[in-house]
This record gives C-alpha cells, structure tokens and sequence, in this order.
C-alpha cells in the first residue's frame, strides 16, 4: 500500500532524511520510532505529499504522494490535530466528511465511536487535549482509508482510551488497512503493531518485528531471583549473581543461556521463592539501535 | 463544487460566530444612518433625487469602508490557518487548494454582501422616507451595490495574498492595514500632489486618468459618479470621472476582483505546511 525506497529530504544543508526504504502493506502495522528530530514528522509528511522528496520515489496506493488518488487513499492524523475552535465536533466532521464526498449525516456515528457522542454538539474550543485527538481520529475514520498516517496518535489519550484507540486500529488493519504510527510510548506499541521501524538522524536504523530485532540485537535477558533472608547470600553465591537487597539476587544472560540458566536455578528447590525473567525491552533496543547507528 | 460549498458553509459558520457578520453589518447600517441623517437637509437647488444623492455619499463612504470590511474579513484566512494549526490536515483531504480558498472567498463575499444589504437598504429606506421621487436613484443604487461587491472581492483576494504571504496573523493584519492605506487613502495623495505640481500638463490629461483606473477604489469611485446623475453632489475625482466611460472603470473593477484571487491562490500555493 505504501512503498518509500531511497528518499531523501534535505533542507538546506541539513539531511532530515537520508535513503529511507521502508513498505508498509495491506493490513499492516507499522510503529515509527525515533527521537525528537529524528526525522519522523518529515517522513509521514513526505508521504502525504506536503513536502516533496529531494530524492527517492514514494508510492501511495500506487500513486504519487499529493495525487488525488493518493489522497482519497490515505487519512492522516496530525501530531496534536488541531480544529477551528469556533465549531463544534459534529460541523467539524461533517466538514471532512463533505470535502471526502460523504453525507455529513455519518458524523454522529464517527464521533459515537471515538466516545465523543456527548459533546458532538460542542464547540471544540471548550474540548480537552483528549477530546481534540478523538476528534483528529474520527475524521482519519472517515471513508474506510487504505493508509493511515498517524503522527503520535496516543499522546494526550489516558490508559482506557488508549485502549480503545489500539483496539480501533486492529480492526482497521483486519480490514486491510495499511497503518503507519510513530510514538514516544514505546511500551504501547511493542504489543500492539506488527513491525518496529527506527529513525535515528533522519536514517532507518532497525526495520522488522519485534522478535527479529531482540534476536539480531542479542541483548542480555535479566533473570531476577527472589530467596528469603537467611538463603540469600547462599543463592548469590551458588548462581554467581549479584545480590541486589536482602532478598533478591539479579543475573544477566545471553538468549542462549537463557534454560540452562533457568534450570540452575530451578534445582535450588526451597531456598528460592520465586523467579522473574525480563527480556530486552523495546527502550533497550531502541536505545542500542539508535546508538549503533551513531557509532 | 460541493467541497467548495462545504468549505464555505464552514466558513460562514465561523465569521457568523466570529462576529465579523454582527461587525459588518453593525458597521454599514451605522455609517449609512449617520450618512442619510446627514444629507436630509432640503437638496432642491442640485435638482436630483434624494436616493441619488444618498448613493452619492455611500459611494465616498463605501470606498473606504468596503476595502477595509474585506481585509478584515480575509487577512486570517491562511496565517490563521497556519498558526492554529490546521493547514497541513487539510491539505491532505482531497481538495485542491484552489477550492479551499473559493470556499472562504464565497463565504465573506456572502458576509460582506449581507453587510451592504443592510447597510445600503437602511440608506434607501431613508431617502424613500424624506423623498417620494427616490425610485428614480434605485438603479443607481443597484449599481453601487455591485460595484461595491466586485471592490470587496477585489480586497478579500488582496487580503488572502497577505495572509498566504505573512504566514501569520499578526503581520498579516499589519499588512491588511498598510494594504489599505496605499490604496484607499496615499494612493489618492500622491496623485493629488502630482496633479498639482502638474499644473493640468501632459500627467493630468494624459497618465492620470489611467493612473486612477489602475487603482481598484478608484476605479469603484469613477464607475459610480460616472454613471450617477447626481456626480456633482460629489466633489474630488469628479472632473476625471467625466473623462474616463464607466465601461473602463468598471473592467478595471473585474480586472481587479478576478484578478486579486488568482494573486491569492498564486501565494497560497506556494505555502509550505
């Protein structure tokens, strides 16, 4: 549905992008990650066609990124959307809704399903954060898109609603939606997007899923032990771990290491109470991608 | 045209809750009563009817007050767009900008046609009332109405190239007001200071009545007194007016309205979201 192979964007003698190549197909969904001033924004702007490409070729739906085709494709939500304060929730939509060729009558529909229904008829300068980024959804609803660009769609949303947004959003790509979401919440994306994308300084530094990363990563697995007082300093000992308070006792190991390491302590029996195995997190590798790519 | 229409129910929407309806029309309805409470003195030595003499004091009230309603109106339209934020969004939606900008256009060409309404048919009900023989002036009225609207549209255009230019509103409505100081009030100044170091040469028979075609408040002041039976009720560009056909002047007016909204989309385009 969208394919980005080479582009480059450069403004002055500054490089916001460099070669990025990434695809983002039917049903898929893609969580773009960086810092500030990765690069993030400049690419989902490059592929709405808001700024040309310097080099490189996009394709939307087949088209040229800013053809019609391109964008009766793709809905877009923007890093913190923005609406005219003056009207109210349901005229806003009804508004995308006409400017997309649809009736104005689906907006009560839209906004009931973004949980906004109570406030339809208020005017969006009295809505909250959240509400404002309900309404920016709502509108990237509108006409069952085939690429959703979503610019930190979550930020502003609380627990529940970002709930509520994943669970839109897996039934969009069920539906055959291609999605590609950047964010800062790197826990939220981890279980919920198909495939990790990592902009750092306007390059791609890491592109697959989340198993392949930490495989290709190797970072250590952290297994925490809990022993009780009088065997914690037995447990640290026999496991050549560290013993972190009076009663756990922490050990790093590579993925390989991982069962035999489990069976080690497996075999301390009654001397330990419970144990904990914590894989790389996302921060970890997006952290160790990002320097990587420094070096 | 129904995204054009869309946008511009929008926007009507917007100014009617902005205000800018309730300050345009409060605007023209006050300054025609002062105007029409102002000329109800008997007018019998001029020989006119009293709505032709009324539309004569509206065309030197609407030259001024018209340009200014519509850069009022207009000078948000892009800088605001750009500052709160909600440009790029729709810069996404299938619409190209051309029709963006047409539906705001429509929508305070509406706004401002509301005002005038309401600001000339006070004037024309007055006159009606001190004058039984006003019928006569009604063409001329309608006229100026028109007239008044190609001048709006000519400044919303203006005003829409301000503010695509400006990128924000502050400086856009700096620029508004400079706009309309050039062309309504130091325009004519530095004409009649040419004129006058002239001293009725080959400049004031010669490049000063196309001097002041080239000007669209002009153009709208010659087109009226031209046409107008009562154009010696008027003092100022009258003695041109007589030199130049109304035809002229009022192709200046299209040239001028068609003109500012190509100028318009010609900024807006180049606005980088």
């Amino acid at each position: 549905m969208l394919t980005c192979s080479r582009v480059t964007r450069t403004f002055g003698a500054v490089e916001a992008l460099r070669d990025v190549s990434l695809a983002v197909a039917e049903g898929e969904r893609v969580a773009l990650l960086g810092h500030n001033g990765a690069g993030k924004s400049t690419l989902m702007k490059t592929i709405l066609g808001l700024i040309p490409a310097t080099s490189g070729e996009i394709r939307v739906a087949g088209a040229a990124p800013g053809d019609r085709a391109a964008r009766e494709a793709t809905a877009y939500l923007p890093e913190n959307a923005a609406f005219h304060p003056a009207l109210t929730g349901r005229e806003q939509i009804a508004l995308y809704l006409r400017l997309r060729g649809e009736p104005a009558s689906k907006a009560g529909a839209l906004l009931e399903r973004v949980g906004l229904e109570q406030a339809a008829d208020r005017r969006i300068g009295t809505y909250s954060k959240g509400m404002r980024q309900r309404v920016g959804l709502a509108q990237a609803l509108i006409g069952r898109p085939r690429l959703m660009v979503l610019d930190e769609p979550t930020s502003g949303l609380d627990p529940v609603s970002r709930r509520e947004f994943y669970a839109i959003l897996a039934d969009l790509a069920r539906d055959g939606t291609a999605i590609l979401l950047s964010s800062h919440a790197l826990t939220e994306v981890e279980a919920r997007t198909d495939r990790i994308a990592i902009l750092s300084k306007g390059r791609l530094v890491a592109n697959d899923t989340l198993a392949n990363l930490r495989r290709e990563a190797g970072l250590p697995i952290q297994i925490q032990v809990a022993a009780r007082p009088d065997t914690v300093g037995d447990v640290a000992r026999r496991l050549d771990g560290t013993r972190v308070n009076g009663v756990r006792v922490d050990l790093t190991c590579a993925h390989g290491e991982k069962l035999s390491r489990l069976g080690q302590i497996a075999r301390l029996g009654g001397m330990i109470e419970d144990v904990e195995v914590i894989p790389p997190s996302l921060e970890d590798l997006y952290t160790h991608f990002s320097r990587r790519a420094d070096q | 045209m129904t995204r054009v229409m869309a946008g511009a129910g929008s926007e009507i929407r917007i100014a009617m809750r902005n205000r800018w309806v309730a300050i345009a029309v409060a605007m023209m309805a006050l300054f025609a009563l002062v105007l029409s409470a102002a000329g109800s003195a008997p007018t019998g030595q001029i020989g006119a009817d009293k709505l032709s003499v009324t539309v004569a004091s509206l065309t030197s009230l609407a030259v001024y007050l018209v340009p200014l309603l519509a850069l009022l109106i207009s000078f948000d339209a892009v800088a605001g767009e750009i500052e709160r934020g909600t440009l790029p969004l729709i810069l996404t939606y299938p619409v190209s900008r051309g029709e963006i900008l047409a539906g705001k256009f429509l929508a305070h060409l509406a706004v401002l046609g509301i005002a005038l309404l309401t600001g000339y048919g006070v004037a024309a009900l007055a006159a009606f009332a001190f004058d039984p023989g006003a019928a006569a002036g009604m063409h001329a009225l309608v006229r100026l109405l028109l007239s008044s609207l190609l001048l709006g549209a000519a400044f919303l255009g203006a005003g829409y190239a301000v503010s695509a230019v400006s990128r924000r509103p502050g400086a856009a409505a700096g620029a508004a007001i400079g706009l309309w100081l050039v062309f309504v009030v130091l325009y004519d100044l530095g004409l009649l200071a040419a004129v006058i170091a002239d001293g009725g040469g080959p400049f004031t028979t010669r490049v000063f009545p196309w001097l002041l075609l080239a000007n669209p408040a002009d153009a709208f002041r010659l087109y009226n007194l031209a046409a107008s039976e009562a154009a010696g009720a008027a003092a100022g560009v009258a003695g041109a007016a007589q030199t130049i056909p109304p035809a002229l002047a009022l192709s200046s007016l299209l040239v001028w309205a068609a003109g500012g909204f190509a100028l318009a989309l010609l900024a807006f385009r180049r606005v980088r979201p």
